[in-house]
């Protein structure tokens, strides 16, 4: 496929019929939260859009946020999308190494200069001038500030990428930050999750080729359509939740019986994300389904907020050795107070005594 | 940190040590205050003092049936009050699973709906106290801001948990934040104020009981 062949010929050389794209784009226009009328325009937008370059650099990462999205089990146009999307420069997909991946990366970015997504999956380590991830010499936010620069927009996809991620939990030794925080004058959309789920990066995609922008963003900068609501709202063991039928342990009967995990943890009311509609493998199940808690992996510093298995109700309070020194500083407040009463006390007694026997001595 | 990782983590971990402290530091405090010997002979309808201590704590609280007229609003109202609480404190799921993941402890919860009753009851009384303080000619005159300060701290916590339970008008995460929040600052608050009732309530009756059995004096 060249660059000049639109996706519509792209999806006719492969049999894809108009009525299969306008069935995507209805639910791409769904998943979006767009009225169902916008789906033509959308599957006309898309079929006359051009194969957009896409850069993907990778930090401090697992590698896990491309396993999901490219061992993603979505068979069609969502599959395509991808395919359809020049994905010019990746170090673990790329043939390329060295010096020669390198140079590609170099003539993509000026090629299309001002035009190409610039994604990035991984913190960027700011500690020690990033000598914790040097990637041919360079340090991770060198080559993010000379890309970003010349980038339409930024996906941080992933949670390291949104805000740091696991790299950047306490006590954060190569000082790993998330994208956002670091790229400035740019549009930047965060995808976060652990990993994020393919759909929204293909929904974010046929936003920005059909609208040539970026769909509209919450406060964490995650696009709405997907993180407006919380995992706890779509949940379908939401009703548990009202009926107040928890699982107690992850083997009781409550659990087999599929009722609410909050008891156990999970971070479902505090998480926006789509696991609970979208799922996962092709709607397959989602880590609530499979009789975990969410872990609220898609939220900002989700790894220092305490245990998995701590309810949202319950809190990190202090530990018992903290709290009998609290009882003890009470006991010292209180008895120097007890006792400078005491002291008043006797001083008044003493003064009164003194004053009854100048009496008594008088008469 | 988002504010309610602060209102779970640090705040949390303040306000219970600083409750904690202080309710330790009040109660050693009167504890330990010097009393006068009492060197009178008992009286003759003398009684022991812990028996008359452990009566003064029960019959305190029932209403003396001569006032009974007249204190029927205010009784009604703080029983009203403080079953709700205790109903929500000691019944809701979630106020449970906080001490048995604190203590280990753990007691069957009440049913969400009953909660929920005692909740609104709870409310709707605190809402009357502060109404009858605020026409109550006498009462507004011996109020003082330690009065208007604990109701208001004892209502917003009942208040904020009732939308939470029932997570409506605002964000579960808004609303998780302010209940535990708002719940802090009544911990904070309790030992130093009138809340403080909370502990010397019983001892201050039991003392009273204990003098007034051995001079014969109980009633």
């Amino acid at each position: 496929m060249s660059q000049k062949d639109t996706l519509g010929q792209e999806l006719s050389r492969r049999g894809i019929s108009r009525r299969a794209l306008l069935k995507f784009a209805a639910a791409a226009a769904t998943s979006l939260a767009l009225p169902p009328s916008f789906a033509p325009a959308i599957a006309e937008e898309l079929s006359k859009a051009r194969r957009q370059s896409l850069i993907w650099l990778s930090f401090q990462d697992c590698t896990g946020c491309l396993e999901a999205l490219t061992r993603s089990e979505a068979p069609g146009i969502e599959r395509l999308i991808f395919d359809f999307v020049s994905l010019d420069y990746q170090e673990t997909l790329m043939a390329a190494a060295g010096t020669a991946a390198e140079d590609v990366l170099k003539a993509v970015a000026q090629e299309n200069r001002g035009n190409y997504l610039l994604a990035v999956d991984g913190s960027v380590p700011v500690a020690d001038n990033g000598v914790y991830s040097m990637i041919g010499g360079r340090s991770p936010m060198a080559i993010l500030s000379e890309l970003a620069e010349g980038a339409a927009a930024v996906l941080a996809i992933g949670t390291c990428a949104a805000y740091g991620g696991i790299p950047k939990a306490a006590p954060n030794p190569t000082g790993a930050a998330g994208i956002g925080a670091l790229v400035g004058g740019k549009p930047v959309v965060n995808i976060p999750g652990c990993p994020p789920i393919p759909e929204v990066l293909t929904g974010v995609l046929v936003n920005f080729l059909t609208f040539g922008k970026l769909p509209d963003l919450d406060a964490q900068g995650r696009p709405l359509a997907y993180f407006g609501t919380t995992i706890h709202d779509q949940c379908y063991r939401r009703p548990y939740y009202d009926q107040g039928k928890f699982a107690k342990s992850f083997d009781d009967a409550g659990a087999r019986q599929g009722w609410c995990l909050f008891e156990l943890g999970c971070k479902g009311p505090t998480t926006h994300n789509a696991c609970a509609s979208l799922k996962w493998n092709g709607g397959t199940s989602f880590p609530i389904q499979s009789g975990h808690g969410c872990l609220g992996c898609s939220e900002p510093d989700f790894w220092d907020k305490g245990s998995f298995y701590t309810s949202l109700s319950g809190g990190e309070g202090p530990p018992w050795g903290a709290v009998a020194g609290a009882a003890a500083g009470g006991v010292a407040i209180g008895g120097a107070a007890a006792f400078a009463a005491r002291r008043a006390r006797a001083s008044v007694e003493r003064q009164l005594a003194q004053e009854w026997k100048a009496q008594e001595d008088e008469a | 940190m988002t504010l309610l990782d602060f209102a779970r983590g640090p705040a949390l971990y303040a306000a219970t040590l600083i409750m904690v402290c202080g309710l330790v530091w009040r109660l050693t405090g009167v504890a330990l205050l010097p009393f006068r010997r009492d060197l009178a002979a008992s009286g003759p309808n003398a009684k022991g003092r812990v028996s008359g201590a452990l009566w003064q704590v029960v019959s305190r609280s029932f209403p003396r049936r001569s006032f009974l007229g007249r204190t029927m609003v205010t009784v009604t109202i703080g029983y009203a009050m403080h079953i709700g609480l205790a109903v929500i404190l000691l019944g809701g799921a979630p106020h449970i699973l906080l001490v048995t993941q604190a203590t280990g402890l753990d007691w069957p919860a009440l049913p969400k709906g009953i909660v929920a009753i005692a909740s609104g009851v709870t409310l709707v009384s605190l809402l009357l106290v502060i109404l009858r303080r605020l026409t109550h000619p006498v009462l507004r005159l011996l109020s003082n801001v330690d009065d208007y300060l604990s109701i208001l701290l004892t209502l917003i916590p009942v208040l904020t948990g009732i939308l939470l339970a029932e997570e409506t008008l605002l964000p579960y995460e808004t609303l998780l934040t302010w209940h535990i929040l708002s719940v802090e600052a009544l911990m904070i608050w309790l030992p130093f104020g009138k809340l403080a009732h909370v502990v010397f309530v019983f001892a201050g009756r039991a003392a009273l009981g204990a003098r007034q059995a051995r001079k014969g004096a109980l009633q």
